[in-house]
């Protein structure tokens, strides 16, 4: 079980957040043209990647902030936690 | 039967205290502190089980976790459990156990007919031989080979047992109470760390309890009684017997699983069987010490063969002699001291040593005692069926290759050692990237990947002084990094007997014209033919060697076996051990019962349950409750005899003719305020918001961003920044995660906050054409008049002294309102509505009748919005506006949403108009179409129609929009159905909605 450091909370085990997702995908902005290659990439198509993936999760038996994760995929490392606002430098 | 194997005197087992207990029918006599094997051994029990593959007769080859053969059925107060070791289970009065694995009977077991045919029987058999013909695996195949394997019957009954979970946290962790588990959680202690000391075993000590030595001027023994005694009065200490910890996982958390009633006849009440901890480590001392590992030879399954070590803690511990002519084997100096203890209590071993000429202080003591020792000189074959009866023995040529001539010696237990295999499961499960020391002939932990730091024997230090020394320094730098006390501990003096270089060898040659069974793991019955075998046959990977041959597998997962497995491998393929590489260790290190993974999580626990405010209410008035979501629900409430369908039917046909009152606590409430909420709720919903006045309702759709329904629901405008949201029960927790989504990550600038407000607000939903009378008597200063409270309407009002919201919203297609109260107040709220109802001939509704009222009037619920429709499918395009952006709106755009004969509600009437149409069912064009049948779409709902008197169903269907009039088969393969219906509209009562406006 993974040990997420939320940025709100500290420290704390997996079975309290739920996963989200790729945290790098963006929504295309409101009422704007999007081709449908561009939103087939925004709804379904994600990378598998192995190694360092910044992903969401919401701390959701916690504060029920979304936080951003850096993680590595293959070996559970956590690097780094974000607040969902934060820039990830 | 006398316990003829005991002696006299010693041992750690409490001689006051007679225990009988029964194997195999036969009652026997052991101590309190004996498990099941040492007592079973002090009664000259040798025969314990059957092999799994040839049936071959087992008995006991270790003493502890290791063991692969003495796998017993367990019977305790009224239960059975499988799979339990003889060498773990602590013997208790009235203990029942039995031989698994053979039949009719452990001594004439039938299978063992598989020994003679085991030419037949090699690597892959099964993969090979039940291939063909295809249809005898069902019938012929798979129930033999089911009756033929597993170790032990699990119980069909409800298990009575309690289990429980606990979380820990804890700055050092310590697996295994052996020297170095001792010293490194003294020396962490004493620096004020929270530590946690777990012992599989019921004694802690490890080796200690069994060894010559001598720590700080006691015995080795006395020392560590010391150590745990101090160690249990310190308040920052946990100390933890019979708990094995089994798995390493992410993020140094470990899982352990304490025995809390296995060792006593039956569990104390309030007491739980097992208890599984999740204890997340700052540090983790790995101390689990080392196994010993057989060398292989001819026969070497008999009974009677057995681990040098085990034959040594069947003395020491249990004062067991598991024979009186015994014969050891060892290439190392670690047989020697069990001979030594044999000969201390007048048992004239007789010692074979692989090695030509080995010298050191024990061999030196073995020699002036007087033992009789061959160098030189190996087992070349066991012989005798169901006990070691004599060996066959021969010197060995310095090569290792060359036997010399063939002696048998009368014997009747052979104790063989090949030295130490490090317990290195918890290290690699944590990913540590093993190395192989040449030293040793074995793999040790080498990088740590987390927190984990291995000691002692576990890291190939065989020597008690290091050991020591190392695991002080260990416990004392890791705790002095957490705590940042420094306290100073003395080192204290070891006296040891120094031993020689162990002989790197590990099989006997088989003797020239002999073909003996050489086994390497004894549990699945896999020899040194079968990895040929399998090596011959092209598997290389150790990993395919593994499941091809089974080695390695099953309830010991190869403790004895794997070293021994790529030392032939390595040896066959020219290769060194370290270049074959050894098999993952995965958790668990030793088997754990489902009941402790589980734990409390089942039955009703398995979830919480949720009731609402009016629940006692409910049951004192013959509800029948139904599971919704987490929710229980009145289904409906019985009068008399009724069943389901009567029931339901009266309450809905009471709605429709004069009103009626349904509990709608349930259903999800969010409170959204905030400048930009009315903006949130238009990226949110299908249609527009932004125009919604205060004191006003709207019905509203949600989309996923891949266009399908997410939830619908009505949404009331309270006050200008102000709103009230209604969720569906089932989505209402995603509804709000997904509100939180856009809020925090997508559109961060929305000044809104939304908070679940489900559990603030109990809610009775009044319908039917008798409602507004009803809601005037219970709001008699309110105008709730068409005009003053219109549809889709909301207002505040006073319910007998008590604040309450009124909603004009209906569900059931009638009249209908739905007031809330504060959820303490809502049972008072339920009962004014009934006793002021009376006179309205109210009834109470349950989710039945709500159903069949919904039905009806064709509104889509969970069974259409079940996560693969669209706003179209489920005629709610209406609500998709064209002119603004929202969540999903894309998609909607998607060619097979806009397709032509795109699926869509519709509503089925059997053409009877008597037969129900099971959900579910298919509808097709043609019922006597070969299968696979077209489907054209599917039943989501059906109900009685109470408007009509006849069977009523919804369907999504392929072109809905143009099979209105058409005739079609509803079909059910399942309830063995086919049903000639009529394609109608879904909205089958009051299609133009003038009802609920009225």
């Amino acid at each position: 079980m993974l040990h997420i450091n939320c940025p709100h909370c500290g420290m704390r085990s997996q079975n309290e957040f739920s996963y989200g997702g790729d945290a790098s995908v963006k929504r295309p902005e409101l009422n704007k043209e999007v081709s449908d290659q561009d939103w087939d990439n925004f709804v379904y198509n994600r990378k598998s990647l192995r190694g360092k993936h910044l992903e969401l999760w919401q701390h959701i038996s916690g504060c029920r902030q979304w936080i951003k994760v850096e993680r590595d995929t293959a070996t559970h490392e956590i690097f780094r936690t974000f607040k969902a606002d934060e820039e990830v430098a | 039967m006398t316990q003829a194997f005991r002696i006299e005197n010693g041992g750690l087992i409490n001689r006051d205290k007679k225990l009988s207990f029964k194997f195999n029918g036969k009652t026997y006599l052991g101590y309190e502190g004996d498990t099941l094997a040492s007592a079973l051994l002090a009664n000259g029990v040798h025969l314990v089980g059957r092999s799994f593959k040839y049936h071959r007769p087992r008995g006991f080859f270790g003493a502890g976790v290791d063991e692969p053969y003495a796998v017993v059925q367990l019977f305790r107060n009224g239960e059975t459990e499988p799979n339990i070791k003889a060498t773990e289970q602590e013997l208790f009065e009235g203990l029942e156990a039995k031989s698994v694995n053979c039949w009719p009977s452990v001594n004439f077991d039938i299978g063992a007919i598989n020994n003679f045919l085991r030419i037949f029987l090699p690597a892959g058999f099964y993969y090979k031989t039940f291939m063909w013909p295809k249809s005898f695996w069902y019938r012929i195949y798979e129930p033999f080979i089911r009756k033929a394997a597993g170790l032990g019957v699990a119980s069909t009954k409800h298990d009575k047992e309690r289990y429980e979970h606990k979380y820990e946290y804890c700055d050092l962790l310590i697996a295994g109470s052996g020297p170095s588990g001792l010293a490194g959680a003294y020396a962490a202690a004493k620096n004020g760390a929270k530590v946690i000391l777990a012992e599989d075993k019921p004694r802690f000590g490890g080796s200690l309890l069994t060894s010559d030595v001598n720590i700080g001027n006691q015995s080795g023994k006395d020392w560590a009684e010391g150590i745990i005694a101090e160690l249990k009065t310190m308040p920052n200490v946990v100390v933890k017997n019979r708990s094995q910890i089994f798995g390493y996982y992410d993020h140094n958390m470990l899982v352990m699983s304490e025995k809390v009633s296995d060792h006593l006849p039956s569990t104390k009440k309030y007491h739980p069987n097992k208890r599984l901890w999740y204890i997340r480590a700052k540090e983790v001392l790995i101390s689990s010490g080392s196994i010993e590992r057989p060398i292989v030879f001819g026969n070497n399954d008999t009974p009677g063969v057995m681990l040098s070590s085990a034959a040594k803690e069947y003395l020491k511990v249990y004062g067991v002699l598991v024979g009186r002519k015994p014969l050891v084997f060892t290439n190392n100096d670690s047989g020697y001291e069990t001979a030594i203890e044999f000969k201390k209590h007048g048992v004239n071993p007789v010692v074979l040593d692989s090695r030509k000429n080995p010298e050191s202080e024990i061999i030196d003591e073995a020699k002036n005692l007087g033992i009789n020792i061959k160098n030189s000189y190996v087992v070349v074959a066991a012989q005798g069926y169901k006990k070691v009866k004599s060996a066959d023995i021969a010197s060995i040529s310095e090569d290792k290759k060359q036997l010399g001539k063939i002696e048998n010696i009368q014997c009747d237990c052979i104790c063989v050692s090949g030295f130490w295999t490090p317990t290195i499961h918890l290290a690699s499960q944590s990913g540590n990237k093993t190395k192989f020391k040449e030293e040793i002939d074995a793999f040790v932990p080498g990088q740590s990947k987390q927190n984990e730091t291995t000691l002692g024997a576990a890291n190939g230090v065989f020597s008690l002084e290091e050991t020591l020394k190392t695991s002080f320094t260990a416990g004392s730098e890791l705790s002095k990094k957490i705590t940042e006390n420094d306290n100073k501990i003395a080192i204290p003096n070891v006296v040891e007997k120094k031993s020689s270089q162990h002989d790197k060898f590990w099989c006997v040659p088989l003797p020239k014209g002999k073909n003996y069974k050489r086994f390497l793991d004894f549990q699945n019955d896999v020899a040194v033919s079968d990895v040929e075998i399998a090596l011959r046959e092209g598997y290389r990977s150790i990993e395919h060697v593994k499941r091809y041959t089974t080695l390695g597998m099953a309830t010991d997962q190869g403790k004895t076996s794997n070293l021994n497995g790529l030392q032939l491998v390595s040896e066959i393929e020219n290769k060194v051990v370290p270049a074959v590489g050894h098999t993952t260790f995965r958790p668990p290190y030793t088997p754990v019962s489902i009941g402790a993974i589980v734990g409390r999580e089942v039955g009703k626990h398995s979830r919480p349950t949720r009731k609402s405010p009016m629940h006692s209410w409910h049951e004192k008035n013959n509800a029948v409750f139904v599971d919704a979501g987490v929710w229980l629900r009145p289904r409906y409430y019985r009068r008399g005899n009724e069943n389901l369908f009567e029931g339901s039917k009266r309450e809905a046909k009471n709605v429709r003719t004069n009103v009626g009152v349904c509990d709608v606590t349930t259903l999800g409430k969010i409170d959204i305020k905030g400048p930009d909420a009315a903006e949130l709720l238009n990226r949110v919903y299908t249609n527009a918001w932004l125009k919604l006045p205060v004191g006003k309702a709207r019905y509203g759709v949600m989309l996923r961003e891949d266009g399908i329904v997410m939830d619908d629901g009505t949404t009331t405008r309270i006050s200008e920044n102000h709103y009230h949201m209604t969720t569906t029960t089932a989505q209402a927790a995603n509804v709000l995660s997904h509100l939180e989504y856009y809020l925090q990550l997508v559109w961060p600038e929305l000044n809104v906050n939304v908070v679940s407000t489900t559990e603030q607000w109990a809610g009775a939903a009044i319908a039917g054409p008798k409602s507004r009378d009803l809601l005037q008597k219970l709001f008699p200063n309110s105008d709730v008049s068409n005009e003053g409270l219109p549809f889709m309407g909301y207002m505040e009002g006073d319910l007998f002294g008590v604040k309450a919201r009124i909603y004009r919203i209906s569900f059931s297609g009638e009249l209908a309102y739905e007031v809330n109260v504060e959820s303490d107040y809502g049972n008072f709220m339920w009962e004014k509505i009934i006793e002021v109802g009376k006179e309205f001939n109210i009834q109470p509704y349950g989710t039945e009748a709500l159903s069949t009222l919904r039905i009806e009037m064709g509104h889509v619920a969970g069974s259409e919005l079940d996560g693969r429709t669209i706003p179209f499918d489920n005629a709610l395009e209406g609500l998709v506006s064209k002119k603004k952006d929202f969540i999903g709106k894309r998609s909607l755009q998607r060619s097979a949403f806009i397709a032509e004969d795109r699926q869509r509600i519709v509503g089925v009437v059997p053409l009877d108009k008597q037969t129900s149409i099971p959900e579910g069912s298919h509808l097709v064009k043609d019922d006597k179409a070969p299968l696979p049948n077209p489907k054209l779409g599917h039943i989501s709902a059906s109900c009685w129609s109470v408007e009509y008197d006849n069977p009523f169903s919804l369907a999504i269907l392929k072109d809905g929009k143009n099979m209105i009039g058409q005739k079609l088969f509803a079909m059910s393969p399942l309830k063995n159905k086919v049903i000639p219906v009529e394609i109608v509209s879904s909205h089958y009562v009051d299609p133009k909605g003038e009802r609920v406006r009225s």
